[in-house]
């Protein structure tokens, strides 16, 4: 079949809604330019569809009927709302950094009495600057339309950045909230760039206030760890359940860096989490863990890509989705080893459980190798809960359903256990079993 | 009223429709314990699947009555709440939950079932200390995954630790001693003897007299072929050991 | 059997740079005009004697053939095809009515005879003594675009086994071709069938009635001689209810500097209870060791299991060929139905490999296995990608794949890209993937004890494909084992 297909209402909306955007978008000359040139990119080939093949199971031809426009800067009704779900969602001992409907919010936000060399200023401040940082300049057309949509109508988000040697008291709570003001799309972008040897925690949580129904997120995270650093990164994300979540992350590791990534997808009506992370310098090491809980028509899609650039890294991979009803997960991971990323050490683990006979998963664990010292390796399996442990289990008095949370616990605790910050892990473990209660209700 | 009562029971699997159970029939009261012996293939561990209500068997005909109530009525955790116990032959492992997490979700599940108050936190650490104790259960082994790495004598000392917890009214003990040397099998029927209570009935099956040694019976049935061909006092057990099973194949066939 | 071993012996003897069948049969050839049009296909159809039906079964493939536009999501690389500057038959020319086999050209007899591929019985039939148990195999000879010798027809008749060329069971067996043809792999299916489909000149076809097990091996061997032609055989095979058939393929192709365009289809039926193991060693010349030349081996090859507790199992042993895309499938559509596909695919040179299975479970209980080993040298890339899918309705299904890769040297690539997709349940899929460097150590260890750089790699090799050659015919096992060898040599140093 030809690929090429014309181009939808859809698209052409979304170009109209750009025009109309661009004069009150933060940035000059630069970063206008730099929009525009990311909507050409974006123009080329549209919404993504199934036959392009990074985008085969997660087709937002046809799951994307609507792209809603841009929202509006959130009024007193909306922050109330957005402070409400805060209560309910907010986490102890943490730096809250508030964006509601994708506008940063000082007030709902905990920026005083900042550790020595940390600076956090919002996007929309830092593209109105002469100087803006070339990584906020990149339209990186190698990184799909979506990133590209992204680089065009970003508004507003968070830069951080850490000084060498200065690790924060605190974890770093991005805080995505939608208000449910009226049907909207916010673009965020975020910078995060971690000086050498610094320890630092970052969590992103992603969720609606009351009443808050139809939203589209469109969010991006760019993560620089600098030689020496270790960063624990956490993400929750619980949307509406119409909710639309597209979510980028572009991260780059120095020498002997430690990167820890954990993702809970729970929420949304169809999201994808996309991610690149590249290996800059030498001797570093990633792990990441990704839970997908997913029931009635969920659509979630994780979709990883780890580029060994250089030699002696090491990356492990740890995936774990529970679907039920008629929800779809999709598990993309690739390992990249470079001409010359010798000693590369690469292993990646998915495992999916189905339980309902319309759930569906699609799996796709790619090794893409180019040099020959390495040791690369990945796993998957599928399948419904194992009928002889629900059987003890229920010899032993739990109720099905109990058992079943018990299992499906179990499961994903294998990837939740390694959050090393205990409140976050707290916070996992409760937004799984949230996940757990809706479905046994 | 007896504890439980099997009338003429015929069972067949679900996935072969192979008959294994064909009009099976035992009374057990409070109190005592029964012993089922035989050869492979006899149908003894069919009886204590079915009993459990564990999924792949159907039940074509006959009855069986716990307290007096349709068992076939209740789903498996029903049955447990009701005070019947399965021992398993193997005992399956379950990573990543916790055996003190699974005890007291367990525990309290029943209690739960049976409209009773959950237990404290503090009452039930105490019960479970006492338990394990007395069986030589580690306080480490409890806080690893269900049965995960757990040796053979562990994990059997594990379900015994389960009875006692549970204090349940039945408890049905399939092959307690496969796969265990004499001093494992030593402790865990200790346990088990230490369990024996007027108000409690136990059904022991195993395949050698060995395990009779330890857990001495009040009756003992012959079963052969899918049902009981003789039943007798604990003396049977004695002559089964000295004569083999063999007379008992011809004669149910 | 002594033939191949004699096979082996003799193409070692043809000293032929690494590739010892790349020599030329010099003999008068009858072709068709160069390029592709209508009238190609019909040129070919009347060459063949084919009734109205066939004829217009191809002008359909060929109308919706040029709809379509070449693949591109393979991992390989190569110029674009000029479809208009092949040939699309090429025959020996017969000096007249063949009648018996002593009637073919000498000089065919004398490739095949170069080749190590028995094609007279009476020599199979005189193998001075052979060993108890030995099996032996029935030969197709397929030499460019028409098949030159079937032997054993007559013992294979008397057993019920129809196995010809697939241009005279169009004419002698019409009904069982065209129940068949096209079932499995659609004229629509993908660029390179629906070419194959328009223009296939010759291939086997085997059709094993009900009950019967084949009472020996079948086996076709494929040789491209002419230059610049396409080869686009095309191979049926039936195993009615409760039949089982064990069919072999080889390939070989001359030397030469330009690339040479092979296009097949090969479709496979097992009803209820039938079995069919198909197994291939391709070797088809891969190219100098600058990327000169070489095959384009574009390949679809797909197995219906289309009956209850039929089996289907694919073996195949993938050392030649300039790029090979190929993907033998097993569709699952009747309850308890089992899919096998064993496969070593090793690249060298400029080779580049893009090769897996499709284990498609529709019904109820199907199983399958993959076990692919791929092993990567030179500047060779060698690619797995394998698609296993549970439908709403498999109910049980059950996959178990291992994929594994092999490195040798650091100019090479290999690459592992499964998917897997399932829509019940009670499906189990169980994958695995590696992917490692050739053991230094083992290595170390074989040549402290005696071996050459180049033994002790292929030792060690076949070594970590042995999985897989052990679901090899003995006979062939061995040809393989000697083949990956040969494909290793200057691999290493």
């Amino acid at each position: 079949m030809d690929a090429v297909v014309k181009t939808s209402g859809t698209e052409r909306a979304l170009a109209d809604q750009f025009a109309a955007a661009l004069p009150r978008l933060p940035g000059g000359k630069a970063v206008a330019a730099m929009r525009t040139r990311a909507l050409e990119n974006f123009a080329c080939d549209g919404l993504p569809h199934r036959r392009i093949e990074d985008w085969k199971y997660t087709d937002l031809r046809a799951l994307m009927r609507e792209v809603l426009p841009p929202a509006a800067a959130p009024d007193k009704a909306a922050l109330d709302r957005a402070a409400k779900a805060l209560e309910r969602h907010g986490l102890e001992g943490v730096r809250r950094l508030v964006l509601v409907d994708g506008v940063f919010v000082p007030a709902l936000s905990d920026v005083a009495a900042l550790e020595g060399g940390l600076t956090i200023r919002s996007l929309a401040s830092v593209l109105a600057d002469e100087t803006v940082h070339e990584l906020l300049l990149s339209d990186d057309a190698g990184a799909g339309p979506m990133f590209a949509l992204n680089s065009a109508l970003m508004a507003d988000g968070l830069v951080i950045d850490i000084l060498k040697d200065a690790s924060p008291a605190r974890p770093l709570h991005i805080v995505h909230v939608a208000s449910g003001s009226a049907p909207a799309s916010a673009y965020t972008r975020s910078l995060v760039r971690i000086g050498a040897n610094v320890s630092a925690t970052l969590v992103e949580s992603f969720f609606a206030a009351d009443g808050a129904q139809n939203y589209q997120v469109n969010d991006a995270t760019m993560i620089a760890v600098g030689d020496g650093a270790r960063l624990d990164h956490v993400r929750l994300m619980e949307d509406g359940r119409e909710a639309f979540n597209i979510a980028t992350l572009k991260s780059v590791l120095g020498r002997d860096a430690a990167y820890k990534i954990f993702n809970l997808t729970a929420g949304g009506a169809v999201s994808r989490y996309q991610g690149v992370v590249r290996f800059d310098g030498q001797g570093s090491r990633l792990e990441t863990y990704g839970v997908n809980l997913l029931n009635e028509t969920q659509h979630g899609d994780t979709t990883l890509v780890v580029d060994h650039a250089v030699p002696h890294c090491a990356s492990r991979e740890v995936f774990r989705a529970v679907i039920d009803d008629r929800a779809r997960s999709v598990f993309q991971g690739r390992i990249i080893v470079r001409p010359d990323a010798q000693k590369t050490d690469g292993k990646m683990e998915t495992r999916a459980l189905l339980l309902s006979d319309e759930a569906e998963v699609d799996n796709k664990p790619e090794l893409e190798i180019f040099a020959d010292d390495v040791t690369c390796g990945h796993g998957a399996t599928a399948g419904a809960l194992d009928e002889s442990l629900l059987f003890y289990l229920r010899a032993r008095g739990l109720p099905e359903k109990d058992a079943q949370a018990l299992l499906i616990q179990a499961f994903v605790g294998e990837a939740i256990e390694q959050i090393a910050d205990d409140r976050l892990r707290e916070a996992a473990t409760n937004a799984a079993i949230r996940w757990l209660e809706a479905r046994a209700s | 009223m007896p504890l439980l009562e099997v009338r003429n029971l015929h069972v067949r699997v679900e996935d072969d429709g192979n008959e294994i159970l064909h009009g099976l029939s035992l009374t057990v009261n409070k109190g005592e314990v029964h012993a089922i012996m035989g050869p492979n293939g006899s149908g003894k561990s069919t009886l204590s699947h079915v009993l459990a209500g564990k999924p792949g068997y159907e039940v074509t005909s006959g009855e069986v009555l716990f307290e007096g109530e349709d068992i076939f009525a209740m789903e498996p955790d029903e049955r447990a709440a009701k005070g019947l116990f399965l021992a398993f032959q193997y005992p399956v492992e379950i990573p990543g939950v916790a055996t003190m997490n699974f005890l007291r979700t367990a525990l309290n599940a029943q209690r739960k079932a049976r409209g009773e108050e959950e237990i404290s936190t503090p009452d039930f650490l105490k019960k479970v200390r006492k338990v394990a104790d007395s069986l030589n259960i580690p306080q480490d082994m409890l806080r690893r995954g269900v049965n995960v790495g757990f040796s053979g004598g562990e994990k059997k000392r594990n379900e015994v630790l389960q009875m006692a917890l549970f204090e349940p009214k039945l408890c049905i003990l399939d092959e307690m001693d496969s796969g265990l040397d004499i001093d494992a099998l030593r402790i865990a029927a200790d346990g088990v003897n230490a369990l024996r209570s007027k108000g409690r009935a136990m059904i022991v099956i195993t395949h050698y007299q060995r395990l009779l040694n330890y857990i001495v019976p009040d009756h003992v049935h012959v079963m052969s072929k899918g049902r009981v061909v003789k039943s007798g006092g604990k003396d049977l057990a004695l002559e089964l050991e000295a004569s083999g099973y063999a007379q008992f194949e011809e004669q149910a066939a | 059997m002594p033939a191949v071993q004699e096979t082996v012996d003799r193409v070692r003897r043809i000293d032929v740079d690494q590739y010892r069948y790349g020599f030329e049969t010099i003999i008068e050839t009858e072709k068709a005009p160069k390029g592709l049009s209508e009238d190609t296909v019909r040129f070919i159809s009347e060459k063949k004697g084919e009734p109205a039906w066939m004829l217009e079964w191809r002008l359909e493939a060929y109308r919706r053939w040029l709809t379509m536009t070449e693949p591109t999501w393979a991992r390989v690389d190569y110029p674009k095809i000029d479809y208009q500057d092949l040939y699309y038959y090429a025959a020996p020319k017969p000096k007249k009515t063949l009648t018996s086999i002593d009637e073919i050209d000498p000089e065919i007899l004398k490739t095949y005879e170069k080749l190590g591929i028995p094609l007279r019985e009476v020599e199979m039939l005189e193998g001075v003594v052979r060993p108890e148990g030995e099996r032996r195999v029935a030969v197709d000879a397929v030499f460019d675009s028409v098949s030159v010798a079937t032997t054993f027809k007559e013992e294979l008749r008397k057993a019920g086994v129809i196995f010809m060329p697939i241009s005279e069971a169009i004419r002698e067996h019409p009904e069982l071709v065209k129940k068949y043809l096209g079932t499995v792999v659609p004229t629509s299916d993908n660029y390179f069938a629906t070419l194959n489909s328009a223009v296939f000149s010759d291939g086997s076809f085997v059709y094993v009635p009900e009950g019967v097990r084949c009472p020996m091996e079948l086996s076709t061997y494929f040789r491209i001689n002419e230059r610049n032609t396409g080869q686009f055989e095309r191979t049926l095979i039936i195993a009615d209810k409760g039949a089982y058939v064990s069919y072999l393929e080889g390939c070989t192709a001359p030397q030469r500097d330009e690339n040479q365009l092979h296009a097949a289809v090969v479709e496979l039926v097992a009803l209820d209870d039938a079995e069919i193991k198909y197994s291939t060693v391709q070797n088809w010349y891969p190219g100098d060791a600058e990327g000169k030349g070489g095959i384009y081996n574009f390949v679809t090859k797909r197995g219906d299991c289309r009956g209850r507790n039929s089996k289907i199992s694919w073996t195949q042993v993938e050392t030649g060929s300039a790029i090979t895309w190929k993907y033998p499938s097993c569709i699952l559509r009747g309850d308890n139905s089992r899919g096998e596909f064993y496969s070593i695919a090793i690249s060298n040179g400029y080779q580049q490999v893009d090769s897996g299975t499709k284990m498609l479970h529709l019904g109820k209980n199907t199983s399958s296995r993959i076990i692919s080993k791929g092993i990567a040298a030179g500047r060779s890339q060698n690619t797995y990608r394998g698609l296993v899918s549970a439908h709403r309705k498999a109910q049980g299904a059950r996959n178990f794949t291992a994929c594994d890769s092999l490195l040798i040297g650091d100019k090479c690539g290999a690459h592992t890209v499964p998917y897997i997709e399932a829509k019940n349940s009670s499906a189990i899929f169980e994958h695995e993937a590696t992917t490692s460097k050739i053991s230094e150590d083992m290595l170390f260890y074989c040549i402290q004890r005696g071996l050459s750089q180049e033994e002790a790699v292929a030792l060690v090799v076949n070594g970590f494909v042995k999985d897989v050659l052990q679901q090899l015919p003995m006979e062939f096992a061995v040809e393989a084992q000697k083949l990956i060898s040969i494909s290793l040599e200057g691999s290493v140093g």
